[in-house]
């Protein structure tokens, strides 16, 4: 016997769980087995579709009328603009926190590093931190958040020639909280509005933070935090801010460990919860037994080989960061099927001398056919029940073309649809 | 060097550097016996994220958490094998939490468990009353032993309380919780009343008969019932029987002693190797028979399947470890439990709407959905998940005069969880979990193999 279902999903990113999601929807019985706690909650919370070509032009205004003259082997042209649309509106319907849906245009929000970035779906918590917004703005930073200085911050802001005053402050946080605090303490403390010391008075945290910033503010008209304001209830938290203030309060995407990828978790977990699938953390995908045909994985606990079985599967096991994609001295491979990875033989050819350059492992990951079916060396499907999606395909650079989040969406929506339809 | 002269010929070029086969980098580092988490601490790419996960940092701020505990504190001591291990380390709560959260496959619970064994070892004053009391608390099923014998009198004195009052003044155990009630009758008491191994085997042969099974299919496995189901809540113990036999395997309960979990979780890692050895002995001559061995308890599951081989190394260990499995886990691999489930249904006392809580020990085991996800089609019953918030008693630690206000504070989320749910009967796979859930809610706390008990069994 195993552990049974129409269509099991391997991986728990953004593209796992879209494709879940996808064929949940589909009416299929569907399993998602991940051997970690998504990595969502290493992402910004961003979602961009297309913010530059292979070829670095942009930032693109439109992510859809770009896709079509992208290269053939890139997994958007594998699935076409429309899925990429209808993708994104299943994700609309799964997170309705997010804003961006009302526009095909590329919003541009501002990063921590003090960037500005083109993406297409953001958090509701960012939506007043628009770079196209021309609101005067305060961005305020913690003195013990090394990741986020605010006056830096505004300085890089400046110089891109967003059009409007920014400037930077620090300020302590309330509560005295340990100079390498963590950042659910900090979203913990506002959530609970549990009460701290400023000045012998208590006070709760969210006004004693609006407190500590009330001086420093000028005449802008809305005020930046990182995203540290909370984890179940940000939106009271930055209404219960911006109403002390009197200003709009939004929130910068951090690095990891970040909040905004941390809900954005919650909010498709439930989604998924609520269609009706399984999902099993923890533990690894390691082996599979069968020809053409997947038969069963193996799911090792300390050990134990747990058989799952399934008619259909999906592949979204991540790219190398991800280890859905691995490499040694021998090669680039993947190592749960051991779906071929095309790449070049000499290992020097993998990367360039610059750090920035155009390195070609940016692009190493599975190659598949036009139903997203991985392919072996001489271009056949490698199993026939198997579609891969996310950051284990090959053929786009998601970090020069920000395109990481839409190829997982679009691709994770395709396979998990195709699969559902195909073991119904 | 002169422009005149030319360097000398040499084989070295830069641009292919040796990439020979005979240099293996790992040999640089002389082997040890000792436990060398190097290559562990060395794989944290400091993301931060088992942090984000750590119950205990979220609320209280002296706590440095995880990536600390584990990785960081390993590269300290590394440079220098005098470094002490830093105290906070006794203010984890051993829920391994960080180890289902790091993209790295950083072992960081093992490393924590080491560093407080050595703490505790090296470190502590062995006549404080901190240790004394810990060790007390570790050594539940001592206390646990001696109290069955006089279940009655036992109840009555542990939660008197003046006695309590002396207790918490004495040796900070808090009097704010309410001792477990200890059974008039142990498990073991039941099953050897019952006929023991004997009688499972009829009734296991029975049930295929029934099943079109054939009679002598070869379906065993032997039950780790852990203390608590023992001496506490020997219902659960006799769930488990019942639903086996009811698929038709012949139970055996071999001799046993505590899991080690709550050792662990108080650094007391030779009082957890002697129950270890036991534990271990005992299950791997039956694993070589054919037996698995299932727990009911998911922190009992968690000690025989990863902490046991990553703190020692006993004979038959690694065997024991791969041939455990929790109670419900190995019934839906092996038997169709979806489907029986779905085809049945409840009704009398357990015809309830549950609030359940998954125990943090059930997480790094990827049980967290199962019981949410099996008794969702159950007729008769409703389940709802309250949430994954670590319910902060964490065995022992909530235990702690000094940890309890901090035990109450993170499964806050919990109680208010399950205050919202629509059920007034909680559940959970975990004892002190579901103590906690008493005490927070005031609700009575079933396991699942109860329902599936109530469901499944004539």
């Amino acid at each position: 016997m195993a552990i049974e279902s129409e269509v099991l999903v391997i991986g728990g990113g953004l593209g796992g769980l879209t494709s879940a999601l996808a064929a949940a929807h589909e009416g299929a019985d569907v399993r998602l087995v991940s051997y970690k706690q998504s990595t969502l909650r290493q992402a910004s919370g961003l979602v961009d579709v297309l913010g530059y070509t292979p070829d670095g032009d942009g930032p693109l205004t439109n992510p859809y009328e770009a896709i079509p003259s992208l290269p053939e082997s890139h997994p958007y042209r594998k699935v076409g603009v429309k899925t990429v649309r209808d993708a994104l509106s299943l994700f609309d319907d799964a997170v309705p926190t997010y804003e961006g849906e009302h526009t095909e245009t590329n919003a541009l929000l501002p990063t921590h590093g003090g960037s500005i970035k083109p993406t297409a779906r953001y958090p509701a918590g960012a939506s007043a931190g628009l770079a196209s917004d021309t609101r005067d703005t305060l961005l305020v930073g913690i003195e013990e958040m090394v990741d986020f200085d605010a006056p830096h911050v505004a300085a890089h802001l400046d110089a891109t020639g967003v059009p409007f005053d920014v400037r930077g402050e620090t300020i302590r946080f309330p509560g005295d909280l340990r100079a390498d605090a963590k950042v659910t303490r900090y979203a913990k403390l506002l959530d609970t509005n549990s009460e701290v010391a400023v000045r012998g008075r208590m006070v709760p945290a969210r006004e004693a933070l609006a407190q500590r910033v009330n001086p420093l503010l000028e005449d802008e008209e809305r005020v930046g935090f990182p995203a540290i304001l909370g984890d179940d209830n940000p939106g009271a938290i930055r209404d219960a801010v911006g109403d002390h203030l009197g200003v709009d309060v939004f929130e910068v995407p951090m690095g990891p460990p970040s909040l905004p990828g941390l809900r954005l978790e919650d909010a498709l977990f439930s989604a998924l919860d609520e269609a009706g699938a399984s999902i099993e953390t923890g533990n690894p995908v390691v082996d599979f037994e069968g020809e053409d045909r997947i038969e069963k994985v193996f799911i090792e606990k300390n050990g134990a080989k747990i058989p799952n079985s399934a008619d259909q599967y999906v592949l979204a096991t991540g790219g190398f960061v991800g280890k859905g994609v691995e490499s040694d001295r021998d090669g680039v491979y993947e190592p749960i099927f051991d779906c071929h990875v095309p790449h070049a033989e000499d290992r020097y050819d993998w990367f360039e001398g610059e750090l920035f350059g155009d390195h070609e492992f940016a692009r190493y990951g599975v190659a598949t056919d036009d139903d997203l079916r991985p392919l072996d060396a001489s271009e056949h499907s490698e199993f026939e029940n198997l579609r891969a999606a996310g950051s284990v395909l090959g053929g786009y650079d998601f970090a020069a073309e920000k395109s990481g989040s839409g190829v997982s969406i679009a691709t994770g929506y395709a396979a998990g649809q195709r699969a559902a339809q195909e073991a119904r | 060097m002169s422009d005149a002269e030319t360097p000398p010929e040499t084989e070295f070029d830069p641009v292919a550097p040796n990439t020979g086969e005979e240099f293996e980098p790992v040999d640089v580092f002389p082997d040890s016996d000792d436990f060398d988490l190097r290559p562990g601490a060395d794989s944290c790419y400091k993301c931060s994220t088992c942090d984000t996960n750590c119950p205990v940092a979220e609320v209280d701020d002296d706590f440095p958490g995880p990536k600390f505990q584990g990785p960081e504190q390993w590269r300290l001591k590394q440079s220098d094998d005098d470094h002490d291990i830093d105290d906070s380390v006794m203010d984890c709560s051993n829920c391994m939490r960080c180890d289902n959260a790091c993209p790295s496959g950083v072992p960081l619970s093992q490393m924590h468990n080491t560093a407080r064994g050595e703490y505790v070892s090296e470190q502590m004053d062995k006549l404080s009353v901190e240790y004394i009391r810990n060790r007390i608390l570790a050594n539940y099923r001592t206390s646990a032993f001696f109290a069955s014998k006089v279940p009655r009198l036992a109840n009555f004195a542990m939660n008197f309380g003046p006695a309590r009052w002396v207790m918490e003044k004495t040796l900070g155990v808090t009097s704010e919780r309410d001792f477990p009630e200890f059974a008039r009758q142990t498990f073991r008491e039941w099953w050897a009343d019952r006929g023991g191994q004997v009688q499972s085997r009829e009734n296991a042969r029975a049930a295929r008969k029934r099943r079109g099974l054939a009679e002598d299919a070869d379906k065993k496995v032997a039950y780790f019932h852990g203390c608590y189901s023992n001496y506490n809540t020997p219902e659960v113990g006799k769930a488990m029987v019942r639903v086996y036999e009811e698929f038709g395997y012949e139970v055996v309960a071999p001799e046993q002693k505590c899991s080690g979990t709550p050792m662990f979780a108080n650094g007391m890692l030779e009082d957890a190797r002697r129950h270890a050895e036991t534990n271990v002995s005992s299950m791997s001559e039956l694993v070589d028979e054919g037996y698995h061995a299932i727990a009911s308890c998911t922190s009992c599951s968690m000690a025989l399947r990863q902490e046991y081989p990553e703190l020692f190394d006993i004979d038959g260990i690694d065997k024991v470890a791969e041939n455990t499995f929790e109670a419900v886990e190995y019934l839906r691999i092996h038997e169709d439990l979806k489907g029986e489930v779905q085809a049945a249904d409840v009704d009398g006392e357990l015809a309830e709407e549950f609030a359940y809580h998954a125990p943090c020990h059930s997480r790094n085991q990827g049980l967290d959905r199962q019981a949410v996800e099996l008794f969702r089609d159950l007729d008769g019953a409703e389940i709802e998940d309250v949430g994954d918030s670590c319910s902060g008693i964490s065995g022992t630690y909530g235990w702690k005069e000094e940890k309890y206000e901090k035990s109450m504070e993170i499964g806050e989320e919990m109680f208010e969880h399950m205050e919202h749910a629509e059920g007034e009967t909680g559940m959970t796979e975990c004892p002190t979990c579901a103590m906690q859930m008493e005490h927070g809610s005031g609700y009575e706390i079933r396991h699942p193999l109860e329902l599936l008990e109530a469901a499944l069994v004539e």
